[in-house]
């Protein structure tokens, strides 16, 4: 039972990370390799601030804040470049946020990591509190889901996709596309902050280890597999990741292989995704469903 | 094509062609102006304002719109989206006004929606209004480029071929629209081959040649100028 709750929180946090990668990736067409480092951010300044006696929702307000600055900072730079250079920028970033909170050891402890991040105070810690966390994920998802739903349902929402689809077109009739793009990236940030400290406060412990390119992947993964530029493609994306992850633990796999549990449960994790993938390029909730064609 | 010492001015006189061989520097000067390139020397002025430097959409701001050579439909928006769309200045656009102002952003979405509307109507593309932009023929979506111009508020526009690859019912279409749009005061700079729409369009025209202006006066004086015809002519020797 707190097996099956643990699993929930995990999707539900996912679909939080998943949607606000979607806003950039799905929606602006921007390729964020690093959108992992805004999780960091948000998970890092939580669990500092929580740490150092700050009230839970209060460092989880200050995480939203500084993630968003951070993406601010990431996207005035790095839109400079545009297409595969500014995914190479967003990916050193990334990179340089872990080293960061690696070698930082006056403020990160660096490779040991934060122990002992609390729960809001009205969730009690361990088991104890996981239903009340999960009620608290499910919030914030729903939350998350109706706030990008009215942004991408927005004329807002249907600037990103023009410059998406045709950056000069956007130009020519007056919008702004680096203004839209940063836009895009702090709302993405603020959001896979959220989620990153609503990971923080759950797991209770973060070393720089959860913060690597691995992440950013499965991220990416739950996105393209749920289908980009659509509201509950990243849901369904990060639930059937989380999912299929998890399943795997409990496939029957014979006595003499017992030593390639592991390998095998990746490779076979891996081999569902890549079917899907080929079966439908577009995800599993297409952005254009034909129509009688 | 490199353009080099081009100096025109495009008076209050509606409709005015830009004309020359393949190659002459046309769509550049058309870049140029849009600000999709950037000037090395010069300065190019849009009634007081210096648009020399602006980056493309602060000179459409202001009103000068352009279209492109080839069509650039959203083909997987409504033509009714299209449109809408490309009006500038949207309140829906800025984030904070999607939840401080939900009011307002509905009411300028319905507004829009009937200028939209209003625009199709002019065009005689309101049946299609809900069709995928896609899925329109090339010379409706030419149409349609020009119904996305006009919901940008234009006093300028700049044409680059417009009447390129479409049937000459649309063609017809199109110089009504054209005729109809100067009446009310709106400018239009177009680049075209076809030299009697040209003559027909056009009170002033230019012509390129090698990135350079040979000539301006009326189409009717363009097609006596020497230069004019060798330019022209040359070409077409030269190719054959």
């Amino acid at each position: 039972m707190d097996y099956l709750l643990h699993v929930m929180i995990l999707a539900l946090i996912y679909s939080v990370f998943a949607m606000s990668l979607n806003l950039e990736l799905g929606y602006a067409g921007l390729y964020n390799f690093g959108h992992v480092a805004f999780f960091g951010i948000g998970a890092y300044v939580s669990a500092l601030l929580s740490q150092a006696g700050v009230p839970v929702s209060a460092a989880m307000l200050c995480a939203l804040a500084a993630a968003g600055i951070a993406g601010a900072l990431l996207a005035v730079p790095a839109l400079r470049v545009s297409g595969d250079y500014f995914g190479i920028a967003t990916l050193v970033f990334a990179e340089m946020f872990r080293l960061v909170c690696l070698n930082e050891r006056w403020l990160t402890k660096g490779p040991m990591g934060l122990p002992g991040i609390p729960r809001p105070a009205w969730i009690a810690p361990g088991v104890d509190g996981m239903p009340a966390y999960l009620l608290f994920t499910f919030l914030a998802a729903v939350g998350t889901f109706v706030f990008i739903r009215r942004l991408t349902g927005s004329p807002f929402g249907r600037a990103l996709r023009v410059i998406r689809e045709d950056e000069h077109m956007a130009q020519a009739f007056g919008k702004n596309i680096l203004l839209f793009k940063v836009k895009a990236i702090v709302a993405g940030s603020v959001l896979a902050g959220w989620a990153g400290t609503l990971w923080a406060h759950y797991i209770s412990y973060i070393s720089p280890a959860d913060f690597t390119l691995t992440e950013t992947m499965l991220v990416l993964l739950c996105v393209v597999l749920g289908g980009r530029g659509t509201n509950w493609g990243p849901v369904v994306g990060a639930i059937a990741v989380v999912f299929f992850g998890e399943a795997v633990r409990f496939l029957p796999i014979p006595q003499a292989l017992t030593r390639y549990v592991a390998p095998l449960q990746g490779i076979i994790y891996g081999g569902i995704l890549v079917v899907i993938m080929m079966k439908m390029p577009n995800g599993l909730i297409p952005e254009h469903r034909r129509k009688n064609a | 094509m490199a353009v080099h010492g081009v100096s025109l001015e495009i008076g209050d006189t509606g409709v005015t062609g830009l004309v020359g061989p393949n190659g002459s520097g046309k769509s550049t000067l058309f870049h140029l102006i849009t600000g999709f390139y950037r000037l090395d020397q010069g300065a190019i002025f849009f009634g007081r304002h210096s648009i020399g430097r602006l980056p493309p959409h602060a000179i459409s701001r202001l009103g000068l719109i352009r279209s492109f050579q080839h069509t650039r439909p959203l083909p997987f928006m409504t033509v009714l989206d299209n449109l809408i769309a490309a009006a500038p200045g949207q309140t829906g656009e800025l984030i904070w006004a999607l939840f401080l102002k939900p009011a307002r952003v509905r009411r300028e979405e319905n507004d829009l929606r009937e200028k939209a509307r209003g625009i199709l109507r002019l065009l005689d593309l309101l049946p299609l209004a809900d069709e995928l932009a896609g899925r329109l023929s090339y010379g409706q979506q030419k149409l349609m480029e020009l119904g996305r111009i006009l919901m940008a508020g234009p006093r300028l526009i700049l044409l680059d071929e417009p009447t390129a690859g479409i049937n000459p019912t649309l063609i017809r279409r199109l110089v009504d629209v054209i005729h109809r749009l100067c009446e009310q005061g709106i400018q239009i700079f177009l680049i075209e081959h076809n030299m009697p729409l040209v003559a027909k369009l056009c009170q002033q025209v230019f012509v390129m040649d090698s990135g350079e202006l040979i000539f301006s006066g009326t189409p009717k004086q363009a097609r006596e100028e020497p230069r004019v015809i060798e330019a022209y002519l040359g070409r077409e020797n030269h190719a054959a």
